[in-house]
């Protein structure tokens, strides 16, 4: 009695699954095939345009945006000069400017696509009680997980590392937007309409703005898990630091990953200081 | 001509809407309502009408449906029934485009704690109203300057929210939905949120904008002394329901039921009540064709031991006292010109009764209530006492 499972056949869900996978990939290919071959063309010009660049110059910009965006202080754009050196120094620039362009397509598309959603939550429960599980769904699972369709639909390189750190990064940004929306205070909208707004004038001019703290919030989570899905892409062969920490460990040389680590601690700094600059500017105490 | 006309107007929160409506119909209160049907009434077929220019205050306690009722009016609730007329159009049934229409030049609201928005300075919150009008930035920028002039900030212009104290913030929100220039503002405790001090300070400020402005003003708030100082007419609220509407001395001499009694019991009735409220016909004798026999006659009768004297146009000439008029009687003395007083203080018939009773107390006759130097009538001591204790029989037809 206690052994009932052994008379119920085990449900075939794995092989649904890679059916379901493989017909997507199949019907779609109109849809993958200019992505992965356009796209990806575009995202590797835009990687090499900014290798291109002489890392000196990409050094001083970096460090005066710093100075500025962190209230004219000098820590973050010392920080900058020093750990994008030590970059240079270790021969990972190239290296470095690929992950980043990696991180930045992959955030401004969670962004784009995550905001808007985010807003639709806020609008209506039930986009809210349909999308949260979703979003639940999409941050459990194990990140490698993405990995595999992705690689069916877009097979290796860029493209599909964006496409897996699309479906891990966005849902902070969902979540925060949607959460920020919903905090503005009652009266702040109750104000909005009482002169009349529309409903659009009511979201650009005090919800959003009102929330701005809040979806900033969400944003900067999206980039970092954008970045930590860059050594995860190197699995699929998404080109940057991930590759090189991915090949040090499977020639168990802890020297170099740790260098190559280290560039991305480097870098997930500079990113998270910068975005979360943006979300605290011009913010007048409440 | 009301501006505004509100009829039967209902709202009813939860599920089995019509049955509730059903029910209230009937005449059921708000708790057999909730228990029979699980909904909530927020507001129960209010019916009211607003006069231009009138500062028109709804009041009650908290949970009475006053918040509620003023959403109604501009539809940031919808109504579950009734009608809700400005200026003849039905705010109730109009469409969106309508709506918004009427919010952005009719209509706009001052909120309890402000609301304003605080990534915008001052500037750009007083603009806010003609900003979503689409009115061009230069004209948006001077009306809203003229408005915040008026209310004392035209320093203040590039300063944020946070940075002004609350009385100041209030007057951003005052400013901003004067800037709009409507016909009706709508105040949901406007100064509830403010010390007592500044809140006193801001309802005479309104008073004072009123005198100019003559916009029509409905003013929610919990507190009764607010109400009754800065209400031309008061409407209260109890359980949704408006139970009295009245000015406030028809409020508090004639409660309409026990609960509005309960209500005045408390109040401060020297500060609403005037000298018109409690004068007398006063006893007088004509300076051109009495004299102090006339004078003492009359004050024998009347028992008392003073009299005024007025002209043949009821003009105030001073009194007589009867010590005075029977000594001069013994002496011959034919004229009430030689034997009359003129050190009576005079009170206007808009004078307060704390400030009577301050006078009262000090003077030995009865006081004379004088408007254009004609003597209107009296005031006897005993008067003032008796109606700041709440049992005299007080005079509410007020001109």
């Amino acid at each position: 009695m206690l052994n009932f499972m052994e008379n119920i056949e085990e449900l075939p869900l794995a092989s649904w699954v890679s059916d379901f996978t493989g017909w997507i990939s199949d019907s779609f290919a109109f849809l993958f095939d200019p992505i992965k071959n356009q796209f990806g063309d575009g995202l590797e010009d835009f990687a090499d345009m900014l290798a291109a660049v002489p890392p000196v110059i990409v050094i001083l910009i970096v460090a005066v945006l710093a100075f500025f965006l962190s209230g004219k202080r000098f820590g973050l754009a010392a920080f900058s000069i020093v750990g994008l050196l030590l970059v240079w120094n270790q021969g990972l620039w190239e290296e470095l400017m690929l992950s980043f362009s990696l991180v930045l397509v992959a955030s401004l598309l969670s962004v784009i696509i995550g905001v808007p959603i985010g807003i639709l939550m806020s609008k209506s429960k039930t986009a809210e009680s349909i999308i949260t599980p979703v979003l639940d769904f999409m941050q459990t699972m194990p990140a490698f997980v993405y990995l595999i369709p992705a690689v069916a639909f877009f097979s290796i390189g860029m493209v599909p590392g964006i496409f897996a750190s699309l479906i891990f990064a966005t849902p902070p940004t969902v979540r925060f937007t949607n959460l920020g929306i919903r905090q503005v205070s009652e009266e702040l909208v109750e104000a909005a309409e009482a002169f009349g707004s529309t409903g659009a004038q009511k979201l650009f001019k005090v919800e959003l703005p009102m929330a701005k703290t809040t979806i900033m919030a969400g944003i900067n989570q999206t980039v970092m898990l954008a970045l930590s899905m860059v050594v995860i892409a190197s699995m699929i062969g998404a080109p940057g630091l991930g590759r090189e920490v991915l090949s040090s460990l499977q020639r168990a040389d802890v020297g170099t990953g740790f260098v190559a680590g280290l560039g991305i601690v480097i870098l997930a700094i500079i990113i998270d200081r910068f975005t979360q600059s943006f979300s605290l500017k011009k913010g007048t105490s409440i | 001509m009301p501006v505004i006309k509100v009829e039967g107007l209902s709202k009813v929160f939860g599920k089995n809407v019509k049955q509730a409506l059903k029910l209230l119909g009937e005449g059921k209160t708000k708790e057999e309502v909730l228990k029979q049907t699980g909904s909530t009434v927020g507001v129960n077929r209010a019916s009211f009408e607003v006069e231009a220019g009138e500062i028109f205050v709804i009041m009650g306690l908290s949970g009475s449906g006053k918040s509620t009722l003023v959403r109604l009016l501009n539809r940031l609730i919808d109504p579950t029934e009734g009608h809700v007329y400005i200026d003849n159009e039905d705010l109730a049934t109009m469409d969106k485009k309508d709506l918004r229409r009427v919010r952005r030049t009719k209509m706009s609201m001052v909120f309890q704690k402000f609301a304003l928005f605080p990534y915008r300075s001052i500037l750009e919150n007083a603009e806010y109203g003609l900003e979503i009008q689409g009115i061009a930035k230069e004209e948006r920028s001077k009306k809203a300057k003229a408005s915040l002039e008026l209310v004392g900030l035209g320093n203040y212009l590039e300063q944020y929210p946070s940075q002004l104290s609350g009385g100041m913030q209030q007057r951003v929100g005052l400013a901003r939905a004067l800037a709009n220039d409507p016909e009706v503002m709508l105040m949901d405790e406007a100064f509830s949120a403010l010390d007592p001090l500044i809140r006193k300070e801001m309802q005479d400020e309104l008073l004072d904008l009123q005198e100019t402005m003559k916009k029509t003003i409905i003013f929610i708030t919990h507190d009764l002394d607010e109400a009754l100082r800065i209400g031309d007419k008061i409407a209260l609220m109890k359980d949704g329901s408006i139970v009295q509407v009245g000015s406030p001395e028809e409020i508090l001499m004639n409660p309409a039921n026990d609960y509005v009694e309960k209500f005045v019991e408390d109040v401060d009735r020297s500060k609403v009540l005037t000298a018109y409220n409690i004068m007398k016909r006063p006893e007088t004798v004509n300076i051109d064709k009495h004299g102090p026999r006339v004078a003492l006659e009359r004050m024998q009768k009347e028992g008392i031991s003073s009299i005024y004297v007025t002209d043949s146009k009821r003009n105030l000439k001073g009194y007589v006292t009867a010590d005075d008029a029977s000594t001069a009687l013994r002496n011959d003395v034919t004229s009430l010109m030689s034997i009359m007083k003129t050190d009576a203080p005079t009170v206007t018939q808009d004078t307060l009764m704390n400030a009577i009773f301050e006078i009262s107390h000090n003077s030995p006759v009865p006081i004379p209530v004088v408007e254009d130097g004609k003597l209107l009538g009296i005031i006897v001591r005993g008067a003032v006492i008796s109606a700041l204790a709440g049992q005299s029989e007080v005079n509410l037809t007020h001109a």
